[in-house]
């Protein structure tokens, strides 16, 4: 091959193509792509050969046959004549509930936890240890299914509160904790209840404003204006005086053990909450961790400093230990969240309808359509991924600005 | 000053009392009580909220465990034995024992083999994980998953020899060359060990009886010895993938960078439940008709690449953690990329990067049982299957799912803690 | 130029590896061994024992195809599907035979390309509720809650019964018939549905078997068979009539007793041909003249392996019904061996 070029008439050998630094990169550069390019060939011709020989084809059609089949927990209309797209839908509106249910609790339940391992309470800081070191070291699938068997095994049946001498009963007859979900009253909506929201909504809006108010008057003048209790009045009293004078328009619907099930109420299925839990309580126990070690990174002279300025305890902690300490914490947050997104597929593992099952799961069983299910699947997943990603540079960057 | 003093005071102590020991409630285990305990009223309260936690968990917890029924064969037995009890049917372990460890196809006069390749997987790990044992341990290591894999798989000795040997003879061609150029030499290496490998495989099959162990197929495996086998194989296999996509991520060629990226970016952005249906249901369209995977082996390369994309990120982290200085220092010194990199930056990276990686490996381990959605009877799978639909034994759960987790929790808190003692280490290295 | 070449490399390579492919009697004839897909597990159908080995009726006829092949029915490597997986296996190759009492639709058959070979039980959906709820009806289920295994027909058609009679239903997924078991024995849900024949061998292995009752509903036909891919039609005959063997025998009184002794001297015809004394079918199928004859000496007869595994007689406890002989009011019915 070298003997291709006469090394006497230009400068350029081609072994140059190897040991001369200029052109190196664009060697290794062109064999990669070679290699990019062969690799995706050949998945490709393999791909259309193997379709070809067993007679399919890609297509999406399947995307807008009924599904046939109905789903237990659903957000939007849903019947088995829906569309499979449809139910593609119902699968993604319940990843996304699932998801932000459990960064909620797995947040607060990980910033206790954290926070409660650094006090100085022996057992407490040792009872919060056991905690995550037992919820990190054992696998989230086995936290699901214990989780969901919990929920079915030990709970009680419907049928158990049913008679003269039922097992059960419910709580303040308002409440059913059964093994197929938790039945809570759901409120309904009367005429004028509208306002009575509007009311509310306009309250919060209040209560920002006053204590906007309230801080900039303590930097302007020093003078400190009292927050919880006013902040708690102008939340609460205007939406309860209207409520009232519009005579009680939002009602609740109690639920009512009626034929094999309660009905009437609010049902939150028991594998959402097996599932809610368990990610819950295995992402509290990583988010602890990184709520101690984002504590533990503030040196210890930031607190002293404070204190010496004659601040509060609390006041240390509000206004110089935590603002600091979110900036170490709220990176590794974003990914936990990211991680419960993920986890949220093993949803599987116990019958709640996210995408993963109807899409990933009955739609592909039922279709067949194995190749457009999984690749739908991943771009679903993938763009969650991405626009979490995205927002996490983004609040990165403009913490970044801020420092010296 | 002690004269106009000295008329003033009646009494001036010259010599210096012993000293008392402090009051009994301010030392000892009182003090240790009072202060971390009940040092006031809000952490009183907790101190006994947390105490009723413990007794609420121990209360229900104790006599189900230590009141379990060992022998019976089966739930009802059990039952009867237990006649009301609150306790647990801890028979279903010893009597599934066999099958929760090696799953329900293991040959069962074989069960030594995987029991030895275990023992002989922490000898083999063990020189690299503490650094002051004698370095010679280190050539087991080498051998070690030639003889793990002669072990479970089973079948002629040869075949796991000649693979040895072929390695041997790329590690031999590649110190050759070395010294000249790195890609050179470790292209020789890999071809002339590929060569070597083709060459043996004419000469092992007619020596296939010749010190043979009973041959066992990779979807027999099974049990918590597939968790075992899946997390060691495939950490170790995505630690030499998650540095050569850390170093092209970090390349200054564009093609092998933004190949690096998007591979890396795609593997994390879905999840792993997902790559394992890609190789149970869609993997098989994308091979040339009539090639015949194992699953367990189409498992294994999408667990090597998830796990590889992440530990790649972590290498990625520990590169740029390094100070600007070592890069300038070693282009300073005229060496090549390949040689700044082998010899300056990856030892130091490694080495700051091993507590992310550990972290990686606990949690790749722990995904392991995710294979039991797609059908494989790993420990989960074990349970969830054959054990739960036997007559025998539906209906125990608790001593199921608890003895699961209480394997996974031996084995990721042994690691983890590891991991913290090595960083440790670490910081004492560096200070 | 470098990249043509290499392409072209790529087709070539690829066209061999085509051609190569041989069909797939030969390929398991060369490999030794017949791969079949399984359920995970299901007593009487296909579950392995304390020991590990698979037993049940689906696998019996895995067996009896091992045998008839390469006369050896422990020849098999049972593959364990889940609803989801086993087509897959079956298209991609993993598998060469799928007996996961499977129902023959039309959609299974034309769009998604396999051959059903025939039909091994004829079952039909049902529902199974414990004695206590007094229910004795489909009909009266209104605001159930149903436990169904995912992937399967079963789901499909609960969800027509319901619309059909218009009434209203909360299904609970399961993956798998172990699930389905312990959420309808904890309460989970009222009723579990599932082919009536899997209720029963279900059933069979709770505690008390007594508590529990089928309604008599039959909402849907199922004919469960094995299937296999579609094209390889040397392939797909092998199979069909070494499953028609196993009808065959039980009609013409061939057992895994009598067979050598039939063999020897028989004076009916057929059973002579069935047996390979007389005739070449097992060649023009390419296998041994007694290919018919190995398959019936390892499992028995078609009634033989439904005694055995789920008769009246084993814990499932299930009538021949529509399964019997079609000599008896069955749909059992072998075409002739001629």
């Amino acid at each position: 091959m070298t003997t291709m070029s006469d090394p006497q008439q230009g400068s350029f050998r081609l072994s140059m193509l190897l040991n001369d630094t200029r052109y190196r990169s664009y060697t290794f550069q062109f064999i990669a792509l070679i290699l990019l390019i062969a690799l995706m060939a050949f998945l490709g011709i393999n791909l259309v050969r193997n379709l070809a020989e067993a007679g399919l084809n890609i297509s999406y059609g399947f995307l807008n046959v009924p599904a046939g089949y109905d789903i237990n927990q659903s957000l939007i209309d849903y019947n088995s004549q829906s569309s499979n797209l449809r139910a593609a839908m119902v699968g993604i509106i319940n990843t996304l509930l699932v998801a932000f249910l459990a960064c909620i609790t797995a947040t607060i339940l990980g910033v206790i936890a954290g926070v409660a391992r650094l006090s100085k309470n022996w057992l407490v800081s040792k009872l919060m240890s056991v905690y995550v070191e037992i919820f990190r070291n054992i696998p989230v699938l086995i936290w699901i299914l214990m989780i969901y068997t919990l929920m079915t095994a030990v709970l009680p049946a419907p049928n158990q509160f049913r008679g003269d001498n039922a097992t059960s009963s419910m709580l303040f007859d308002a409440f059913a904790f059964t093994n197929r979900g938790i039945y809570i009253p759901a409120p309904v909506w009367g005429p004028g209840s509208m306002i009575v929201v509007a009311t509310f909504i306009l309250s919060i809006v209040a209560t920002i404003i006053y204590r906007r108010y309230a801080v900039s008057l303590l930097f302007r003048t020093g003078k400190l204006l009292p927050m919880g209790w006013p902040t708690i009045a102008i939340l609460l009293v205007p939406s309860i005086l209207i409520f009232f004078i519009m005579g009680s328009p939002i009602a609740l619907d109690y639920p009512e053990l009626k034929g094999f099930n309660f009905r009437g109420g609010l049902q939150i299925g028991a594998p959402l909450i097996a599932l809610w839990l368990a990610l819950s309580v295995y992402t509290g126990a990583f988010i602890a961790e990184n709520v101690r070690a984002g504590i533990q990174a503030i040196s210890k002279g930031q607190t002293e400093a404070a204190s010496s300025l004659g601040l509060r305890p609390k006041r240390v902690m509000n206004l110089v230990v935590l603002p600091q300490a979110l900036r170490v914490i709220i990176p590794p947050l974003i990914s936990q969240y990211l991680n419960i997104t993920k986890n949220s597929s093993l949803a599987i593992a116990v019958g709640y309808a996210d995408i993963t099952a109807t899409l990933g799961g009955i739609t592909l069983n039922q279709t067949g359509r194995a190749i457009e299910c999984v690749l739908l699947l991943m771009l679903f997943y993938l763009t969650i991924s991405l626009s979490i990603s995205a927002i996490m540079n983004v609040y990165n960057n403009s913490v970044s600005l801020k420092e010296r | 000053m002690s004269d106009t003093h000295a008329a003033s005071v009646p009494y001036v102590r010259d010599t210096m009392l012993p000293q008392n020991a402090p009051p009994s409630t301010a030392q000892g285990p009182v003090k240790w009580v009072r202060e971390s305990l009940f040092s006031s009223i809000p952490y009183t309260i907790l101190t006994l909220a947390a105490l009723y936690v413990i007794y609420l968990i121990l209360s229900g917890f104790l006599p189900w465990l230590l009141g379990g029924v060992w022998t019976t064969s089966n739930i009802r037995e059990c039952r009867e034995v237990l006649d009301g009890a609150q306790a647990g049917c801890f028979s279903v372990l010893t009597e599934r024992w066999n099958q929760l460890l090696f799953g329900i196809a293991y040959p069962q006069d074989g069960y030594w083999r995987p029991t030895a390749a275990f023992v002989l997987l922490f000898v083999a790990v063990a020189p690299v994980l503490f650094g002051n044992l004698p370095r010679w341990l280190i050539l087991f290591t080498v051998l070690y998953p030639f003889i793990a894999f002669w072990l479970i798989w089973g079948g002629s000795l040869f075949v796991p020899l000649s693979a040895l040997l072929a390695a041997l003879i790329g590690y031999v061609i590649y110190s050759r060359i070395v010294k000249k150029s790195f890609a050179g030499a470790f292209f020789a290496g890999l071809l002339a060990g590929g060569v070597a490998w083709v060459v043996f495989s004419f000469i092992t099959p007619q020596l296939s009886g010749v010190l043979a162990l009973e041959p066992v197929a990779s979807r027999n495996m099974g049990g918590f010895m597939l968790n075992m086998i899946l997390g060691v194989i495939c950490v170790s296999l995505s630690l030499p993938l998650g540095i050569l996509l850390a170093l092209g991520r970090q390349s200054s060629l564009p093609i092998i960078k933004l190949i690096c990226v998007v591979f890396i970016e795609f593997i994390r952005g879905v999840p792993l439940i997902t790559l394992l249906f890609v190789a149970n249901v869609v993997l098989a369209y994308f091979l040339p008709p009539g090639t015949n995977f194992d699953l367990i082996l189409r498992v294994i390369i999408m667990i090597t690449m998830f796990a590889s994309a992440y530990i790649a990120e972590v290498i990625r982290g520990g590169l740029a953690a390094l100070p600007r200085g070592q890069y300038e220092a070693a282009d300073s010194l005229g060496l090549d990329y390949a040689q700044a990199m082998r010899l300056i930056i990856l030892p130091q990276a490694l080495k700051i990067s091993i507590p992310g990686i550990v972290n990686v490996a606990v949690g790749l381990f722990k995904d392991t049982t995710l294979v039991s959605i797609i059908s494989m009877f790993d420990l989960v799978g074990m349970i969830r299957g054959p054990i739960l639909a036997s007559t025998d034994w539906n209906g125990v759960y608790w001593e199921l799912w608890g003895f699961a987790a209480l394997l996974f929790f031996v084995v990721c808190y042994g690691i983890s803690q590891y991991s913290q003692w090595l960083e440790r280490q670490l910081q004492t290295d560096h200070h | 130029m470098n990249k043509s070449v290499f392409f072209g490399a790529l087709t070539v390579a690829g066209l061999a590896a085509g051609a190569a492919a041989a069909s797939t009697l030969d390929d398991v004839k060369a490999r030794g061994k017949l791969n079949c897909g399984v359920t995970t597990g299901l007593a009487g159908f296909a579950a392995p024992n304390a020991n590990g080995e698979w037993e049940g009726f689906d696998v019996a006829v895995c067996r009896a195809v091992a045998a008839a092949v390469l006369g050896d029915p422990n020849a098999v490597e049972f593959v364990p599907t889940t609803g989801k997986t086993r087509f897959t296996a079956l298209a991609s190759g993993e598998i060469d035979f799928l007996a996961r009492n499977t129902t023959w639709t039309f959609s299974r058959d034309v769009d998604l390309k396999f051959d059903f070979i025939g039909v091994n039980y004829y079952d039909g959906q049902g529902f199974m509720v414990p004695k206590e709820l007094g229910v004795s009806s489909a009909k009266d289920l209104d605001g159930a809650t149903v436990c169904i295994q995912t992937g399967t027909t079963t789901e499909l058609n609960l969800a027509d019964f319901f619309r059909n009679n218009n009434i209203s239903y909360e299904p609970v997924p399961v993956e798998t018939n172990a699930e389905g078991q312990q959420q309808y024995l904890a309460g989970a849900c009222d009723t579990y549905t599932t082919d009536a024949s899997g209720l029963a061998a279900t059933r069979a292995t709770f505690e008390n078997p007594g508590e529990h009752i089928i309604l008599p509903e039959i909402i849907s036909k199922e004919p469960l068979g094995p299937l296999v891919r579609h094209g390889d039609n040397d392939w797909g005959d092998v199979t069909r009539w070494v499953l028609y063997a196993l009808i065959a025998a039980e009609e013409l009184g061939v057992t895994s007793a009598n067979v050598e002794e039939m063999t020897t001297n028989t004076t009916n015809p057929e059973v002579a041909r069935l047996l390979g004394t007389e005739g070449t079918l097992g060649e023009m199928l390419g296998l041994e003249a007694d290919f018919a004859k190995k398959a019936i000496a390892s499992q028995g007869n078609y009634g033989e392996i439904f005694a055995k595994n789920i008769g009246e007689e084993t814990p499932i406890g299930l009538a021949r019904g529509l399964n019997a002989q079609w000599t008896d009011g069955g749909l059992m019915y072998a075409p002739p061996f001629r």
